[in-house]
């Protein structure tokens, strides 16, 4: 018997679960490799950034791998190579090989960003990229998780280095504030999320996301009992005090109103490069998490939870519509680049919460019976991707730039921009493609991602009208938000340089050029390609919705 | 020349131009310029060369919805997004419209010093993103040529403009992205409730009670019909709308006065008659009598504004609003009859040609009001009125043109404004009798504006404002513009039917088929399908 199970488990492992976390393995034997060069001395031999990349490529070519055998598998083939691993723990489909593929590719343009603007220096190397790629294995699981515990885990997986290299200006005050306030509010959060997940897994009995769905439906699934019943209503509280608490835990990794107080502060004072590296990665790893969790909630069949289900989604939404009013309205006063992008992130993780809120919503309806809405709310999460998509490029390109223009005129006071579109070119044009992507004008790839968001918001306004509402905030929003991401390029261009201002010359054809080229071309490339990215999304999205 | 490659080629040319332009040293300016020149020249030999294929009297197979040239390629198939570009009686004088002005801007623009390069590169964008609007018959496509114009538009009028010219270029981008926004929230509506389409024509057909299995119910029409109009009106202007104008005129360079003034206008009232018209018909019939009464209030608002400026090119900007004012209401002076094919139907049509008419003729004479402004400016550098007058006697040439083709502008009898005015005020005498005589006394206040301002400027005793030593004749590329301007404003003038036959088929097709589409019968058997 214990035999048995020991061998099917071994056999498991070795066979599929040790292949799938494939990528996940590459970048822990790259963190091995790090601190092993600390200790044995080879660091002086090999430079640090060279093993962490060698690592992060290794992982994103395994994740390429198993993305393309993903979509070339046979559908029909799929219950033997779709599903859970690692027995229950992680689950493997096309959704999470998607998020993972663009982790990794965001990974290997972070350190080749890095490398290009000299943070960290080669004395601290090797412990920040520990970190980083500590970090991303997090996040990594995050996509994948498919229990309870590895929630929990994975974020803080994925948030505890984020601590440390938000800090790791070490001689810098404000460096060190930003590390400590964004460690407290963390701990905060963690400790209320992992109540609420022992409240739901002790009320269902289960961490599994498979499990909830069966346990949601038993518990509240009985037809005659309503939910005015006062054992039910005691039942429906616990519920929602668990879904609250887990919430709370997710809103402050995406930095949502009212739990965005880090967001400026640590963008602030952390380097641009750490600060475009928890805009994206945090946020598109927290995001397909919780895609997943939600679904695995919602897919309680029974038509009791309806409402509350509805309810919930329009609660998100709301939260949503006051998170991206709130970051636009704030961006406005902002004198400093980071801090001003700080803000755009927030009204942009508000956006995306929208098309998880059109999404409960849109499957608040199909619990009420109407089928069709299965494939209507797959489109909100293959908007939810496609905006990851673009997203990564043009925040990654907006600090990166930042960056870039920081080793160059040592600030980053939008003040001290004036007049820099004549004297550096691609970087100002660049800047300049990654914030009206951004605000979300066409032909760029911001424009179809939120069109594609509000595209679901409309949709789901079919189902509760308040969506229509969340949809004219939204498009408010876009408004709002092009002035002070104007703000940025008319300081560029429509200012002389100052007289005594340092000179910047800029090679368009250097390395640093290069890579500015090469983040901001796939901007425009998602705006008029849009096939490229869609259809893989939308086959991610839609195998969320298979029942 | 193939249709597919014709079209495409006259849309994409001007930024295809601006590539090469990368390589070139930024100091080599006159190269720079005839650069521009040639690419900007060579494209309106392309519209001229659309002009010759296309075909007054097409064989039904021809045509595809009433389009000559139309094709259509997937571009987004997920979303079922289409390239499809095609030209027909209303959009083929926009057309050449635009490549005119933008040739003619780009001569106007020799006077650029600063930063010529990206001037020419964000110049050449610009006229693809105007000439992808009027081609464009997918809704998505033309948002997004329609969006494309805001950056270089913005760089345009906020580098090379004038001393406000921040506040000017930021308050357009706002108010045009602001309209945009309530135009994709249309567009998103109309997607969902036609089984997901963004085919121009597909989405009529449906608004016209035609599209198989779909349709869209008056309610459902109003909404979308008013979300459209606000953001075509923002971009027409019309009242309340209108007060980006002003402030982005007088601030843009005289070149961009010109394109702003001469294409960029003309979108609002294009994208009234080729998008919400036709899709929202209902809609567009129960508002008729406001956008009538909206029309005539601009007519008369802008005069007044008009006469109570001094600043020279805010005067002319008061005068678009009022100018475009007539496109309106020959637009929205649509009175369903008791019965179909109504006499009254015929003023509709009337009212429609002549709104047409007058975005071509208010492409002409504003396009040259600015530039003959520009011109004064070049030399003296200021546009106060009261510092004018005598300017007759130190140029004696430019006086004469400049008068022709403020005359233009005043509609006088023979000149192209006069045709759209009349034919637009006579129209809307069958629909309201009141608005039409309010209407028709705006032209007093046109007369009146313009008059006194060529008599303060170009009359009285001679010039003692600023600068009077720099009042120079004309230079040859100077003339060549103003003269072009006031040929075409004397050609279209005497001869209205070189225009008239181009434009009437299309819109005897369209108004016969909105009027068919709202007739009582069929609003009954048409089911509403809205979810």
């Amino acid at each position: 018997m214990f035999q048995a199970l020991f061998t099917s488990l071994l056999q498991e492992t070795t066979q599929r679960s040790l292949w799938l976390a494939g990528p996940e393995l590459a970048l822990t034997a790259g963190i091995v490799l790090l601190l092993l060069g600390r200790l044995l001395g080879f660091d002086k031999l090999i430079p640090p950034h060279w093993i962490a990349l060698a690592g992060a490529m290794a992982a994103f070519g395994l994740s390429l791998a198993i993305f393309y055998s993903a979509n070339s598998t046979d559908p029909t083939a799929a219950d033997e190579y779709f599903g859970v691993y690692f027995s229950g723990l992680m689950t493997f489909d096309k959704f999470g090989a998607l998020v993972r593929l663009f982790l990794l590719l965001f990974l290997v343009f972070v350190l080749a960003l890095t490398v290009l603007s000299g943070i960290p220096d080669a004395e601290d190397g090797p412990d920040f990229y520990t970190l980083l790629l500590g970090a991303v294995v997090g996040m990594l699981l995050m996509c994948s998780a498919n229990n309870l515990l590895m929630v929990f885990l994975g974020i803080e997986m994925a948030s505890v280095p984020s601590y440390a290299m938000a800090g790791f200006l070490k001689g810098r005050k404000q460096g060190s504030e930003a590390a400590l306030k964004f460690v407290v509010f963390g701990a905060g959060a963690a400790g209320v999320m992992l109540y609420g997940i022992s409240l739901l897994a002790g009320m269902l009995g289960t961490g599994d996301f498979q499990e909830i769905g069966l346990r949601l439906t038993v518990l509240f699934g009985n037809a005659d009992g309503t939910l005015s019943d006062p054992v039910r209503a005691a039942t429906i509280r616990t519920l929602l005090l668990a879904l609250v608490m887990i919430f709370v835990g997710f809103a402050f990794k995406l930095s949502i109103v009212p739990f965005h107080f880090w967001t400026p502060d640590v963008f602030q004072g952390a380097p641009a490069e750490v600060g475009g590296f928890l805009s994206v990665a945090s946020k598109a790893a927290a995001f397909a998490l919780l895609t997943r969790l939600v679904l695995a909630i919602m897919s309680a069949g029974t038509a009791s939870l309806q409402d509350l289900y509805l309810i919930l989604g329009i609660a998100v939404g709301v939260i949503a519509a006051v998170t991206a009013t709130f970051g636009n309205l704030a961006a406005y006063s902002q004198t400093n680049m980071k801090r001003m992008l700080a803000y755009s992130t927030i009204a942009h993780a508000g956006y995306m919460l929208m098309a998880i809120a059109a999404m409960m919503v849109l499957q608040s309806g199909r619990i009420g019976g109407d089928t069709s809405l299965a494939e209507r709310s797959s489109h909100a999460v293959e908007g939810l991707l496609y905006y990851l998509a673009v997203y990564l490029f043009m925040n990654l390109g907006a600090f990166s730039i930042t960056a870039l223009i920081r080793n160059e005129i040592f600030s980053e006071e939008i003040e001290d921009y004036r007049g820099l579109g004549y004297q550096a070119p691609v970087l100002c044009v660049g800047m300049g493609l990654c914030l009206f992507s951004l605000v979300g004008l066409p032909p760029l790839g911001g424009f179809v991602g939120k069109l594609m968001i509000f595209a679901s918001l409309l949709d789901a306004g079919y189902v509760h009208w308040s969506m229509w509402v969340i949809l004219a905030i939204g498009g408010l929003n876009t408004v709002l938000s092009l002035f002070y991401y104007l703000n940025v390029l008319k300081t560029m261009y429509l200012t002389e340089r100052p007289a005594g201002a340092t000179t910047v010359t800029f090679p368009a054809w250097s390395s640093a050029g290069l890579y500015v080229m090469l983040v901001t071309v796939p901007i425009i490339v998602l705006g008029v390609h849009v096939q490229l990215v869609s259809n893989a999304a939308r086959r991610a999205a839609e195998v969320l919705f298979l029942q | 020349m193939s249709s597919e490659y014709l079209l495409t080629l006259i849309v994409f040319l001007p930024a295809l131009w601006a590539l090469p332009l990368l390589a070139f040293d930024g100091k080599a300016a006159d190269a720079i310029r005839y650069f521009g020149l040639l690419g900007t020249a060579l494209t309106f030999g392309l519209t001229l060369q659309l002009l010759m294929q296309y075909d007054l009297t097409p064989a039904p197979e021809q045509l595809h919805n009433g389009m000559q040239f139309y094709f259509s390629v997937p571009w987004i198939e997920n979303w079922n997004v289409n390239y499809s570009l095609g030209v027909d009686g209303i959009s083929l004088p926009l057309v050449l419209l635009t490549g005119l002005v933008s040739l003619l801007a780009m001569i106007a623009s020799w006077s650029i010093e600063k930063h010529l390069k990206g001037y020419v590169i964000l110049f050449l964008i610009l006229e693809t993103g105007m000439l992808g609007v009027f081609l464009s018959l997918d809704f998505f496509l033309f948002y997004v040529f329609w969006e494309v114009m805001l950056l270089p538009m913005y760089f345009l009028i906020g580098v090379w403009g004038g001393p406000r010219r921040e506040y000017a270029a930021i308050k357009f981008f706002l108010y045009t992205l602001a309209g945009g926004v309530l135009m994709l929230i249309a567009m998103l509506m109309l997607y969902f409730s036609s089984g997901n389409s963004f085919d121009l024509l597909h989405l009529a057909e449906v608004g016209q009670g035609l599209g198989k299995g779909f349709a869209f119910s008056k309610e459902f029409q109003i909404t979308a019909f008013l979300l459209l109009f606000i953001g075509f009106a923002i971009k027409l202007p019309s009242f309340p709308f209108h007060t980006w104008l002003p402030d982005a005129h007088v601030e843009a360079p005289t070149p961009i006065s010109m394109i702003l003034a001469g294409v960029l206008l003309k979108m609002g009232g294009y994208g009234i008659i080729r998008i919400a018209f036709p899709i929202c018909p209902l809609g567009a019939q129960y508002c008729a009598y406001g956008m009538v009464a909206l029309g005539v209030f601009s007519i008369i608002y802008g005069a007044f504004a008009a006469l109570a400026q001094t600043d020279f090119k805010r005067l002319v900007a008061y005068s678009s609003v009022s100018h475009m004012g007539y496109v309106l209401l020959g637009l929205a002076v649509w009175k369903v009859g008791e019965k179909a094919g109504d006499p009254n139907l015929h003023y509709w049509r009337m009212g429609v040609n002549a709104a047409m008419f007058q975005m071509i003729a208010h492409g002409i004479s504003s396009t040259g009001m600015f530039f003959v402004v520009g011109i004064l400016y070049d030399r003296v550098h200021h546009r106060d009125l009261n510092k004018f007058g005598g300017i007759a006697g130190l140029m004696p040439h430019y006086t004469g043109l400049a008068a022709g083709i403020f005359f233009a502008g005043l509609g006088l009898p023979g000149l192209c404004g006069f045709i759209g005015e009349i034919f637009s005020v006579l129209s809307c005498w069958s629909f309201d009798k009141t608005l039409a005589i309010i209407a028709a006394s705006g032209v007093i206040l046109t007369a009146g504006y313009i008059l006194w301002t060529v008599q303060r400027v170009y009359f009285g005793p001679a010039y003692k404002g600023p600068h009077g030593e720099a009042l120079v004749p004309l230079l040859g590329r100077e003339q060549f513009v103003a003269y072009v301007l006031l040929f075409f404003a004397i050609g279209l003038g005497v001869f209205p039917n070189l225009l008239f036959q181009y434009m009437d088929p299309s819109v005897k097709t369209l108004v016969d088929n909105l009027d068919a589409s709202v007739h009582p019968q069929i609003i009954e058997t048409a089911t509403t399908l809205v979810p």
